[in-house]
């Protein structure tokens, strides 16, 4: 019984009466979860300084003011497969039901910066994104599209200045402004080297091509992000929310200091700056993730002498977790995709993915992603949670989770400082073990029924999956290579050449490529030959590889 | 001869793996093989290569192979991990830094767990360098492990051994002072590029110094960049230097019967530990007698007295 | 000293999702087994030429992109080509229901998805090794 006149702290009360499943509760970073949190465990922050409104700084609450109530993240689903004739249906009918972004999901070839007809793209034709290797495929990829009205997303890396240049210039042959078109590229090499793996190049050159589209974007494409900063494959590769958090940020901040270093002043690039994140399973720590990073971010971003607020605020695309998703009795992914989805709106994110059900079994078909699409449109209509800014904000759990998450990416921050920076710690594999530490982790604690995933050991069936696979047009890989060979003989090949060469030389030296990049996909080159150029004076990257 | 062997001879790679892999696995039909193999070998110079993990060994080897393609020498290339002594298992991860190599069909590539009860060098590769060399390749090249034992061991089965070192890592320098210097003929200061350089080599160049008083030849260093391949053709000197060196001064002929030496001891240890533990009859009285001292029923000391009597009658 | 079971885990193809290849290979060393991995971007050519090599009893092939109906079987091709038939070659990744038959049909002994555990995989390679 509780004194008379004294508070009772529900923690230090015994549970011997109310025992608990587990002895250690815990996210999924590990990070230790108490039975209840009270204001004792934000005591220390002081609103002003450390929370403060939405759109203002640190913007730990969000990035607008009135965030959702003034408007909507985009509804952005990720698509493409087979030839571009495909996915431009694709792409219309996920606008006809109510996508309000297009993203672009490429196929290998294209994402290594081969042609569908190269060697090393035998089998890989359309498989998991649509295969680009002119500006004619570009073309008929956005036929019927608005690309003044709609922003698209590319995911590409190593050869993102080059498709890059294929929207640019696909636009402006439709009498679209450069200046008035809006979307993002990828882009982000560092986290290619540490999980996506599609990277080309070795990392200076690399980082030479991004700052040089920093840049242009700056100057040319001002509606463009030049990047999208990416956690989502750390964590897809198996890392820890902290993890993704920290390698995420300080990938970001060494993007910001080669800009600096080749002499851009940092308000001119840091607005168009994008973020991508992962949305996983543990409900309250993607949400303290997303506050975490917008603080952590505003923080850094101020060290370095950013001024503008437009510099400070940290914008980011989310996914939902794909890694989650089970083979097993696929319908109740919808299920994990809606918490997830959930937590990233909760998160503040300006725009989303939904994955399909389907997604552990192949590409996503029409009626599944129409589904997933769906979700974050009752999340938007029917839930409420968009009624006001940051509701969880003032949660003794979020804040106290938002802090730990922050505390502990600052402890990353260190150890790879002292590791000599972010490329020092690639080379040395410094990430690619974390991640695969914490992957292995996971995996036994699957294996040993430590953790439990539904569907898969506990909860089984034995039935037989049966949902209808997206199937592709068998004749797509050919009819792509026919229309290489077309392209390649109706050129003004002359033009092609001087072109090819003029950049050729440019890469060889310091100037911005980007100009000359847009010359040559004019004179319709592909991007394995623009690509070739690049390989031969730039080299190959090989990874040190890490398990 | 037998057919497995006169493939070898020849340059068979799946002969030439087969052959390997019954010296792994101390095949009975391992002897007459190696018979055979061992007539025809001997030629190959062999190089040891040993370093700490992140001095990048094995990238450097990739580049020292492709310096020698390019001479238009065949090269054998043995690359040693740790077998796990919980598991048993392991991770053979030399071979991925040189996929390069692959294809071409002049070089072959062997990855070998340290498998042996006891540490230091697989017997098996020393059954493995002889059929490599007897299979053609002109240059052999071994790869260790880079913690303890087996960097040592390294040196009897090689003719020029290599320590590879990089900067920045605070280890190298702790390695040297532990002993190290006494086994490397050519130090390789790796990553080149890193921060860091001048002073390791600095500290490496005055350490040689000390250690090389009144010796006949001055360790020498070289610095590489393997990533970038720079360094690889003075690297590809010096050996060529250690080994007129050593045939000048007739030490070769002294090392390669140290090796050999070691290699009869390894066959000896081998047969010896197969017919204790491995042989049926003759293992359950051994297991019992194990048993008999843990018990403390008997010591190691009679029980060994009377294995051996026992062999040995 | 029992002979230990020698596996490759190899990437065929562009496919770059490497997490579930080196789970297994850490997995396939905890279970006793010399694991050799190639890494990324091999062509068939190179995985049964380091087969060849390494002397494998086992080949895992790890691949999420889709493109498996083609570089499984180029791989269990040379394989029959070079009479390397009993080489146990099992495959994992992202490998729909319906395309199973045709791999078993060309060779591939086991076929294991999303939801498989590491000690499926161990179990079944134990089981189906040629000795």
């Amino acid at each position: 019984m509780a004194e008379k006149g004294k508070k009772t702290d529900c923690c230090t009360q015994t549970n011997e009466n109310t025992p608990e499943e587990k002895t250690k509760f815990e996210t999924l970073s590990g990070i230790e979860i108490k039975t209840l949190y009270t204001p004792k465990d934000i005591s220390h922050l002081d609103y002003d300084k450390d929370i403060g409104l939405p759109g203002n700084y640190p913007f730990l609450r969000g990035v607008h003011l009135t965030m959702y109530r003034g408007r909507l993240w985009t509804m952005r689903q990720f698509a493409g497969f087979g030839s571009a004739e495909e996915t431009n249906q694709r792409y219309k009918y996920l606008l006809n039901h109510g996508e309000t972004g297009l993203s672009v999901a490429f196929d290998y070839p294209t994402l290594y910066g081969y042609d569908t007809d190269h060697p090393l793209a035998r089998g890989e034709f359309g498989k998991c994104g649509v295969a680009i290797s002119s500006l004619k495929d570009m073309e008929i990829l956005f036929s019927g599209i608005h690309v003044d009205k709609v922003t698209t997303s590319m995911t590409i890396n190593g050869p993102a200045p080059i498709v890059w240049g294929f929207y640019i210039a696909n636009a402006e042959n439709r009498g679209i402004d450069r200046r008035v078109i809006g979307g993002t590229i990828q882009n982000d090499i560092l986290k290619e080297y540490i999980a996506q793996k599609s990277y080309i190049f070795p990392p200076e050159p690399s980082m030479r091509l991004i700052v040089d589209t920093f840049e242009f974007g700056s100057k040319d494409v001002p509606r463009w992000n030049t990047i999208s900063i990416s956690g989502y494959h750390i964590r897809e590769a198996g890392s820890t929310a902290v993890q993704e958090l920290a390698f995420t940020l300080g990938d970001g901040l060494e993007y910001v200091r080669w800009a600096v270093k080749r002499g851009l002043k940092i308000d001119d690039f840091a607005p168009r700056l994008s973020f991508f994140f992962n949305a996983h399973n543990d409900f309250f720590e993607e949400i303290a993730k997303y506050r975490a990073a917008r603080r952590i971010w505003a923080k850094e971003l101020k060290k370095l002498g950013a001024k503008k607020p437009r510099s400070l605020l940290m914008r980011f695309h989310t996914q939902t977790a794909g890694c989650s998703l089970t083979a097993q009795q696929p319908e109740i992914n919808i299920v994990r995709v809606t918490m997830q989805a959930l937590a990233a709106v909760l998160g503040g994110t300006q725009s989303l993915h939904t994955n399909s059900m389907d997604e552990a079994l192949a590409l996503p078909s029409e009626k599944a992603v129409r589904i997933a699409l769906r979700t974050q449109q009752i999340i938007a209509e029917e839930s409420g949670v968009t009624n006001t800014v940051d509701p969880l904000g003032g949660s003794y759990y979020i804040e106290w989770l938002t802090d730990k998450m922050e505390e502990e990416t600052y402890k990353y921050f260190d150890r790879v400082e002292k590791l000599g920076g972010v490329i020092p710690a690639i080379e040395k594999g410094f990430f690619q073990r974390e991640i695969a530490e914490a992957a292995y982790k996971y995996q036994k604690e699957t294996d040993k029924n430590e953790r439990f995933i539904v569907g898969v050991n506990k909860y089984e069936i034995n039935e037989p999956v049966e949902i209808p696979i997206l199937k592709m047009d068998e004749k797509g890989e050919e009819r792509q290579i026919n229309r290489l060979k077309k392209l390649r003989k109706d050129r003004d090949n002359a033009k092609f050449e001087r072109n090819l060469n003029r950049f050729r030389k440019a890469a060889e030296g310091e100037e911005n490529l980007m100009p000359y990049i847009l010359d040559c996909v004019h004179s319709y080159a592909t991007l394995g030959e623009t690509c070739g150029v690049l390989r031969e004076v730039f080299g190959e990257y090989k990874e040190p590889a890490i398990y | 001869m037998s057919n497995l062997a006169s493939k070898v001879l020849k340059g068979d790679p799946m002969s030439i793996a087969r052959l390997i892999s019954l010296a792994e696995n101390n095949s009975s039909e391992l002897a007459d093989e190696m018979r055979v193999i061992h007539k025809h070998s001997g030629k190959a110079y062999v190089v040891g290569v040993t370093g700490v993990m992140g001095s990048g060994k094995s990238t450097l080897i990739c580049e020292l192979a492709r310096a020698y393609r390019k001479h238009g020498k065949k090269v054998g290339i043995v690359a040693i991990d740790p077998t796990s002594p919980f598991s048993g298992g392991a991770l053979l991860g030399d071979r991925v830094r040189m996929t390069d190599l692959t294809m071409d069909e002049g070089v072959f590539i062997r990855s070998m767990g340290t498998r042996g009860m006891l540490g230091g060098l697989a017997s098996a590769v020393y059954d493995a360098v002889e059929i490599l060399d007897a299979s053609g390749k002109d240059v052999v090249i071994i790869e260790t492990v880079g913690v303890g034992q087996a960097e040592v061991d390294v040196v009897k089965i090689a003719d020029t051994t290599l320590v590879v070192l990089v900067p920045g890592l605070g280890d190298s320098i702790q390695m040297i002072k532990a002993g190290i210097m006494e086994i490397a003929d050519i130090f390789v200061v790796n990553k080149a590029d890193r921060p860091g350089i001048e002073q390791i080599t600095a500290e490496l160049e005055s350490l040689i110094d000390m250690s090389c008083i009144g010796k006949d030849r001055k360790i020498p260093v070289v610095k590489t960049t393997a990533k970038e391949n720079k360094g690889v053709t003075e690297l590809v000197d010096e050996i060529e230097k250690h080994g007129l060196y050593l045939k000048k001064t007739k030490v070769f002929e002294v090392q390669r019967r140290k090796r050999y030496e070691a290699e009869l001891i390894e066959i000896i240890r081998k047969r010896l530990m197969n017919f204790i533990f491995d042989e049926s009859t003759f293992k359950e009285k051994v297991e019992s007698m194990i048993d008999q001292i843990s018990r403390k029923e008997l010591d190691p000391y009679t029980a060994a007295d009377e294995i051996l009597g026992k062999i040995l009658k | 000293m029992e002979k230990k079971i020698r596996v490759l885990v190899a990437k065929p193809g562009l496919d770059g999702h490497d997490r579930g290849a080196k789970i297994v290979a850490r997995a396939l060393r905890d279970a006793g087994m010399e694991v050799i991995y190639t890494g990324l971007h091999q062509t068939a050519d190179m995985i049964v030429e380091t087969a060849v090599q390494e002397d494998v009893d086992v080949i895992g092939l790890s691949l999420l992109s889709g493109a498996h109906m083609t570089l499984f079987r180029d791989v269990t091709k040379l394989l029959k080509e070079k009479g390397m038939g009993d080489v146990l070659v099992v495959g994992g990744g992202i490998i729909p229901k319906d395309d199973v038959p045709a791999l078993k049909k060309a060779g591939i002994a086991g076929c294991f998805g999303p939801g498989t555990t590491c000690e499926e995989i161990v179990e079944f390679i134990k089981k189906n090794v040629k000795k």
